[in-house]
């Protein structure tokens, strides 16, 4: 089996090799690392991905809007994860965003996942009838895991969840009203001798 | 009073960094403290007559063991070599997590020899080999076959009988990757299971030179005597490998620094200073200097650096037993502003070490700080603006920028990986083929670059805007924006000029690490020697903390 620490280093070296800046190269590395430790298939993704990248030609999108289509060839999923992560706070604000075509959707995920930390949102990536949510980097889950990931992502939409409850007040109010089963009922005496600091409060 | 922190631009020369000494927070000395009650055991030590076979040592503490594993085998004397290209040495070895199996040690047997070629698993923490130091091994043996003690002038010259040429740990070759036992309370400390794994290898070295001489001559042959093994370390031989690992790791950098930097303000700071404190550190220094004219190097320039710290180690000792009152106002603040003025880099870092003897109450506590999460400031933080940035860079690598880079001088050299060994190289640019596959450890001229780019804009972009033409640069970006927070985690000098001194580099990791007698046998590489003095396992759980002065 092979390390994490030996798939960040080859990862690195085989995405400098490949043409991509140095710093670029540590990115890749650290996201296949990620796939990897989540038990998703990084290495032999980006190991394809490259391998194609020498035949084909991807399309890059430096700056990201709302709403964005590729030309001709499929998203390159490294640049655009990139491109994704740096413009992550501006991006915050747009709640949804769309593309079309990227080339290898594994590879841009883990751009997602650590741009869900950056601003402590989820981000739900859905692309055809697949869908990934993003836990701020801590874990994902998504309804794909175990089948083979498409080579292409055709239509894309990328939430970004505001942070609220995924429960009811109501359900919310019935545990709390359990939860108090654990405190004790506060006689006049304890009220007196038993707190801390509130008691002279106005001296 | 409030001391500064020594300034970066200052201690983050490379000259300066080769010129630190072991102290109080180097991981071989931490090592010891926290496993110093643990039950040391030697499980298994199935050698033949001649020595070679397979050796079990552990240290456990309720429920967690850690075995060492050593398989030693007959090599002939023209396969014997130090050199990182070597594939056979006298002995392998490997830091087991647990207890092994007898099917883990047949899987061990056949993979821990072949070190870089072999496969670890997860089960494994550290991987070395180790060479004998031919000439003192068969000494010792002889000596003992013969009932008599080795002469002790031959063993001093030396230090060790063997010595290890590499020790690899976190994820290498199939080991256990860090995240996999970074919540162990007792590793807690960088490098611990590699000191773990050194420290068992010496005392392997012990029981097979008293093995294969009881073996030579049965009715003759006696031990070797306990006080001459702990005044045996373990060799090293270190190459380039170190180089890259602290322009890689800036943040763990910074943090060794930081907390030998923050030990020094501190001490600095104590305005007055116990008598026992005040002998404690007297002691050290005088028997330090043993510890200088045992030092034996045949590099002139070492040799250089040792006259030099001994003639101005004995100045300083001179003055502060005729002309120095401890009973002043901030002592050792005055003793330190002293050797500044009055002594050279190589003794100011030595005697700055030694200032730490005596705080265990300062120390301590920074012993736990000295590892780092990189992972938490990976993130380049694209929000901010090109004019932060430039402000960061022209505050922080304020020495760098003045660093010509047109010249030819200052960018002669360049770091590469071997394909061979996949191991670090240091070569010329204008001579040697390959720089156009040149690691990205030219820092200071990659600044340089950025800064210079940065001074062309017309106006302040976000990080974010800057990046979109200029990727080429992102790993230097990250980079500014972590010594923004981490003070001491650049090296604040040129790692590509001519005169570059690559084992600068390696000495000052190795000074974390512990060794002792730095011997460079070129500007590559050079031999040291780790755990000379230190206690036996045997006496670990009670033992002198100033040994290293002892020796």
């Amino acid at each position: 089996m092979k390390s994490l620490s030996e798939i960040e280093t080859t990862s690195k070296r085989a995405s400098k090799a490949i043409g991509f800046s140095w710093g670029v190269s540590e990115e890749v590395a650290k996201g296949i690392r990620l796939l990897e430790l989540f038990g998703l298939p990084g290495i032999k993704n980006l190991n394809q991905y490259y391998m194609l990248m020498n035949k084909k030609k991807f399309d890059n999108l430096s700056v990201i809007n709302k709403n964005n289509k590729s030309n001709k060839s499929a998203l390159c999923p490294i640049n655009l994860g990139i491109s994704f992560l740096d413009q992550i706070k501006k991006l915050e604000s747009f709640k949804k965003i769309t593309f079309s075509n990227i080339a290898y959707p594994i590879l841009f995920i883990p751009f997602l996942s650590r741009s869900s930390e950056i601003i402590g949102k989820k981000i739900l990536f859905k692309f055809d009838k697949n869908f990934f949510l993003f836990n701020f980097d801590v874990n994902i889950f998504s309804n794909l895991s175990k089948k083979k990931f498409p080579l292409i992502a055709k239509k894309i939409e990328i939430s970004i969840l505001d942070n609220k409850d995924s429960f009811t007040e109501r359900e919310w109010k019935n545990l709390y009203k359990l939860s108090e089963n654990t405190f004790v009922e506060e006689t006049e005496s304890l009220k007196k001798s038993a707190a801390g600091a509130g008691l002279t409060d106005n001296d | 009073m409030n001391i500064k922190l020594r300034d970066p631009n200052i201690i983050m020369k490379l000259s300066r960094l080769g010129s630190f000494h072991q102290s109080k927070l180097s991981f071989l000395r931490s090592f010891l403290n926290e496993f110093k009650d643990w039950d040391y055991n030697r499980d298994l030590f199935d050698l033949n007559k001649k020595g070679y076979g397979t050796a079990v040592y552990s240290f456990k503490k309720k429920d967690r063991v850690y075995s060492l594993i050593c398989f030693a085998n007959k090599i002939n004397d023209h396969e014997r070599s130090d050199r990182v290209i070597a594939t056979k040495w006298d002995a392998a070895f490997t830091l087991h997590d647990g207890i092994p199996k007898k099917k883990d040690i047949e899987r061990l047997r056949n993979e821990v020899p072949k070190q870089e070629v072999g496969r670890l698993s997860y089960k494994e923490l550290t991987l070395s080999r180790a060479n004998k130091s031919v000439r003192i091994f068969e000494h010792v043996v002889q000596s003992l076959s013969n009932g008599v003690q080795p002469n002790l002038n031959l063993l001093d010259k030396v230090g060790y009988l063997y010595r290890t040429t590499a020790v690899y740990g976190s994820g290498k070759f199939g080991l256990a990757d860090r995240f996999r036992i970074k919540n162990r309370e007792e590793i807690n400390g960088p490098f611990r299971l590699e000191m773990m794994l050194v420290y068992l290898v010496r005392q392997f070295t012990f029981d097979q030179v008293n093995h294969v001489a009881k073996n030579r001559n049965p009715k003759k042959a006696i031990k070797l005597d306990p006080h001459i093994c702990k005044n045996l370390g373990i060799g090293n031989s270190t190459g380039l490998g170190m180089a890259p690992f602290i322009v890689n790791h800036p943040t763990l950098l910074n943090n060794w620094i930081f907390c030998r930097e923050t030990a020094l303000k501190k001490i600095r700071e104590l305005k007055k200073v116990d008598k026992k404190d005040s002998n404690l550190f007297k002691n050290c220094v005088r028997n330090s200097i043993k510890n200088i004219t045992s030092w034996n190097t045949d590099s002139e320039y070492q040799l250089q650096k040792i006259n030099l710290l001994l003639h101005d180690v004995r100045k300083f000792l001179t003055f502060l037993e005729k002309k120095f009152d401890f009973e002043k106002y901030y002592p050792f603040n005055e003793l330190y502003l002293w050797l500044e003025k009055e002594t050279c880099d190589e003794c100011i870092e030595y005697i700055v070490s030694i200032m730490l003897e005596p705080f265990d109450e300062i120390v301590q506590p920074l012993v736990k700080k000295m590892s780092s999460d990189e992972e938490k400031h990976f993130n380049i933080p694209t929000d901010r603006t090109t004019k932060d940035l430039l402000s960061i860079i022209e505050k922080k690598y304020s020495n760098i920028l003045t660093i010509n880079f047109k010249k030819k001088e200052n960018q002669k050299k360049f770091w590469f990986i071997s394909k061979n060994k996949e191991e670090p190289r240091f070569a010329d640019r204008f001579e040697e083929q390959g720089s156009e596959l040149e690691q990205p450890l030219a820092i200071a001229r990659d600044i340089k670059k950025l800064h210079e780019k940065l001074l062309s804009l017309r106006k302040s972009l976000t990080i974010n805007e800057f990046l979109i033409d200029n990727s080429d640069l992102r790993h230097v970006i990250r980079r500014a924006f972590i010594v923004e927070k981490f003070p001491y985690s650049e090296i604040q000098d040129n790692t590509i000029g001519e005169n570059t001194i690559p084992i600068d580099m390696l000495r000052l990791k190795l000074s974390f690490f512990g060794a002792l007698k730095f011997d460079p046998k070129s500007d590559k590489w050079l031999r040291i020697c780790m755990f000379q003095g230190a206690p036996l396992p045997n006496e670990l759980k009670n033992f002198d903390d100033q040994w290293v002065y002892k020796s």
